[in-house]
């Protein structure tokens, strides 16, 4: 399964997210430490998810690092994130 | 898990110096563009910060990890606290709320 698929499926699990977009930046990053020569080493993701009511900066970021804690300590490089609650991303637009 | 070797570097690092970045490379030679970004925001602020290369030391680049609970570098910590990564820094930056979190942690900011 490639790695955005598996990034989908466990940040679906773990937070049902309302709005989840996964960007793969690696292109960006190409020839950088880290990067891969197939991609899909470098991603931002924005969720949206009840799940970070009442939670910090800190917080928010542990759960979706927790939920991805293979995929960072292998293919992924660096993750980019936006953690917004239902109500902020409400206010934003 | 067994102890970590870094650790005693680490606590001292954090609790000598009010500002301290782990990044990659150095203020002037930053190796990653995220550890770059937080350099150029804590000296827009005009905050003298001490930074530790990762890059210099796997056990460093290893604990910190561990250390933090957080498995990226850059890592800023403030009087021996734990802020965040670039995305956290930078939106604390861009949401005008660092440089009050700065000043309330008593950490002098020197216009540049």
């Amino acid at each position: 399964m490639a790695v955005a698929d598996k990034i989908r499926e466990k940040l679906t699990q773990a937070l049902g997210p309302r709005v989840l977009e996964i960007v793969d930046e690696s292109e960006q990053h190409q020839g950088h430490a880290g990067a891969r020569p197939g991609g899909e080493s470098h991603f931002r993701v924005k969720i949206v998810s009840e799940a970070f009511e009442g939670l910090g900066r800190v917080e928010r970021q542990r759960l979706v690092n927790r939920a991805l804690a293979q995929e960072l300590s292998g293919p992924v490089h660096a993750l980019a994130m936006e953690t917004r609650t239902p109500a902020e991303a409400a206010g934003s637009t | 898990m067994s102890e970590n070797p870094a650790t005693s570097a680490i606590k001292q690092a954090i609790s000598s110096h009010d500002v301290v970045l782990f990044m990659k490379g150095t203020p002037m030679f930053p190796q990653c563009g995220f550890s770059q970004q937080v350099v150029q925001i804590l000296s827009h602020l005009g905050a003298q910060f001490k930074s530790v290369n990762v890059l210099d030391s796997d056990e460093i680049r290893e604990g910190i990890k561990v250390y933090s609970d957080w498995p990226t570098v850059p890592q800023l910590y403030v009087k021996n606290e734990f802020v965040g990564g670039c995305d956290i820094v930078r939106e604390m930056f861009e949401q005008g709320e660092l440089r009050d979190y700065l000043a309330e942690k008593g950490v002098e900011l020197v216009a540049a």
